[in-house]
């Protein structure tokens, strides 16, 4: 039988379809963001990432911890769990050790995932145990009213730096390639098609795979600068936006207050599940 | 005859992770602690014989975390630590309370405040896991006194657990988790061990948090039941809710699983509480020196009652206040400076309760509860 194609579908025949199949219809909406906030696009290139991955919804776990991105878990028709602040990735370790086979994204804002949440951070990227996770950074904690973060450039306001930040920002992709994670990228969004390439790469990575997604807040951080409204600060994203290739030619100085999109790395090295599997069959044989 | 039941000199923490294995284990997140190491040690070497997983986090957060991650996946879940990771856990203890995952902390105590004495016991910890994870939320806790009920009671606390939806905390302590003792172990085919509450109603229908039944059944992560988990308060599909009307149920509901069911829960041995003058109410591993002194007091014909809580928490109230009514003098020695005593003071009339305490890594001696018994025994 031929399905009747509604008006939404001759409009986006894959945007429907997709909102559709991954939103929960259970849950009251409207969400939690501001109008203008770049969580949703987020959300969106995940799910969309789930689709063409062609996932069974029911193996895949989005977990966060908290703030402004915490709150995404709660819309998506995955099993979903909203922990504790800086935890997500340690829940998901537990996760995903049971249920090695399920598809573990972990959703973190960059306060959460690199201040209270940093050591779980870089343990889980050492260990490359095969999560997924997405780190939508705003350079500020939203939910409580844009004070600084890790990822806060210096000489920006905030809440709690009224006369200006005075410390070094966190790069995240960077870091994660250094602290061993498998696949790591960055992009903005702004650049919505790439950024869920990136994610969709990143789930279907075995090891530890990280997506750092460069947003604004226009109501808090943006607000306290003066950067104007989320369209302009949308605009700020693509202009300050420069390919890796392209980084890759500049000096240092030119590259200041870039944001450095791209695929920075893809390795296959061992995925930790896997290696425990190892350690069973060697301690059942050992017992044996 | 059996290899399995013969006899064996065991650590208590080794019981605890055979106990552990035995009640079905299949999971544990930890981060090495003195007197709690061994635990880990141990499960490092037995959960991957059995199929399971062992992983060392990069802390006691995160060990605690994993393991509610892991207890989400359907399996059970246990973590060991002490004093200093044992505050740690508390904000995730209390997640795992809010939101109902089953899992078992171990805290073999040592002296605290502080990073204390690690090598020395304590019970200093016992308020702490009542009330350690801020907000209301109903616990319980066990308290074993020998090698074998480590053993008994690490079976217990993953019941519990299990059956109750709850996190279980097993309060060992320094002397327990490290002294080693000859015991028996039970045939593992006569252990009863409780499951998970499993549902056969379609995914759609399924409500996590539903408030028809004490305590509703909880599916695992990957299994088709696709719903959301969250610290924040929740409506019966575990969705964030403000709606006083949908908070209030539940609330009454996670109390209300606890107090129906304080016959299955409380745990204590009792004797000679019928004719006696005075009880000694102990647990942990003071009971070993309360049990020596009311034995030596029996022989010089006191008339003394024994009480041990194997169940810390919730308080056995009415089992104490029962025991002691008709008393007139009870005596609470622990090593802390009066935490259980509270609550006995709280339950009995004040000024029969005579705490005995210490507090400085040493234990209590048997010697000094028979003299506090004959010490009230002359004055009546």
């Amino acid at each position: 039988m031929k399905k009747q194609q509604s008006l939404d579908d001759l409009k986006n025949p894959r945007e429907s379809r997709v909102h559709e199949r991954y939103l929960r219809h259970s849950k009251k909406f409207p969400n939690v963001w501001c109008a203008g906030c770049g969580i949703g696009i987020v959300l969106g290139t995940i799910v969309r990432a789930v689709d063409e991955l062609q996932l069974n919804k029911s193996d895949v776990a989005m977990i966060s911890g908290i703030g402004c991105t915490g709150r995404m878990p709660v819309y998506v028709d995955f099993s979903t769990m909203h922990t504790t602040h800086g935890r997500a990735l340690a829940f998901a370790t537990g996760l995903k050790m049971v249920r090695p086979e399920m598809k573990v994204i972990a959703v973190m804002g960059d306060g959460d995932a690199l201040a209270i949440g940093g050591n779980h951070f870089i343990h889980a990227a050492r260990r490359n145990i095969g999560l997924t996770a997405i780190v939508v950074n705003n350079s500020t904690y939203g939910m409580t009213g844009g004070q600084y973060s890790p990822t806060t450039p210096i000489g920006v306001r905030a809440a709690t730096a009224p006369y200006g930040h005075i410390e070094q920002p966190f790069p995240i992709a960077e870091l994660a390639v250094t602290a061993g994670a498998a696949f790591v990228a960055r992009s903005t969004v702004y650049h919505v098609q790439e950024l869920e390439k990136y994610i969709a790469q990143a789930i279907g990575k075995e090891g530890f795979s990280v997506v750092a997604a460069m947003r604004y807040c226009h109501t808090t951080l943006g607000r306290i600068n003066r950067w104007g409204t989320a369209p302009t600060m949308m605009r700020r994203l693509k202009e300050q936006s420069i390919t890796l290739k392209r980084a890759e030619k500049m000096s240092e100085e030119e590259k200041q207050g870039k944001i450095v999109r791209g695929v920075f790395v893809e390795r296959d090295i061992p995925e930790y599940t896997q290696l425990y599997d190892q350690i069973i069959e060697r301690a059942q044989a050992e017992a044996a | 005859m059996n290899a399995k039941t013969t006899a064996r000199l065991m650590q208590g923490d080794e019981a605890c992770a055979e106990g552990a294995l035995a009640a079905g284990c299949r999971f544990f997140g930890g981060y090495p602690i003195t007197p709690a190491t061994e635990i880990a040690e141990v499960l490092s070497r037995r959960l991957p014989q059995v199929g399971g997983k062992f992983i060392q986090m990069e802390d006691e957060i995160g060990s605690i975390a994993a393991v509610i991650g892991a207890s989400v996946g359907g399996a059970k879940a246990l973590t060991a630590t002490s004093g200093p990771g044992f505050s740690l856990m508390m904000e995730n203890i209390g997640f795992a309370a809010m939101t109902e995952i089953p899992c078992v902390i171990v805290n073999v105590q040592r002296l605290g405040p502080s990073t204390g004495r690690p090598t020395s016991p304590s019970q200093g910890d016992v308020m702490q896991a009542r009330w350690g994870s801020h907000g209301d939320y109903p616990i319980i806790a066990l308290s074993p006194s020998s090698v074998r009920e480590t053993f008994d009671l690490t079976v217990q606390a993953f019941n519990f657990a299990e059956k109750y939806r709850t996190p279980v905390i097993l309060l060992m302590d320094e002397v327990i988790g490290h002294m080693r003792e000859r015991i028996v172990l039970p045939d593992p085919e006569t252990i009863e061990r409780v499951e998970r509450a499993s549902t056969t109603v379609p995914p759609e229908w399924y409500k996590p948090y539903e408030n028809l039944a004490d305590v509703p059944p909880l599916m695992p992560f990957g299994e088709g039941y696709r719903y959301h988990i969250t610290g924040l308060h929740h409506d019966e599909r575990g969705y964030p809710t403000n709606r006083l009307d949908e908070v209030q149920p539940w609330l009454e509901r996670i109390f209300r699983k606890i107090e129906r069911s304080l016959s299955d829960i409380l745990l204590y041995d009792e004797d000679g509480i019928q004719d006696a003058q005075t009880l000694v109410v102990a647990y942990g591993v003071t009971a070993r020196s309360a049990r020596h002194a009311v034995e030596m007091a029996r022989e010089r014909g006191r008339r003394v009652g024994f009480l041990k809580l194997k169940t810390i928490w919730p308080f056995a109230e009415e089992v104490v206040e029962h025991a002691a009514a008709r008393l007139h003098h009870v005596i609470v020695p622990e090593l802390n400076r009066g935490q259980l005593a509270l609550e006995v003071e709280r339950v009995v009339e004040r000024h029969k309760v005579h705490r005995i305490n210490r507090a400085d890594g040493g234990m209590i001696q048997p010697a000094e509860i028979l003299a506090a018994i004959e010490e009230r025994e002359w004055a009546t």
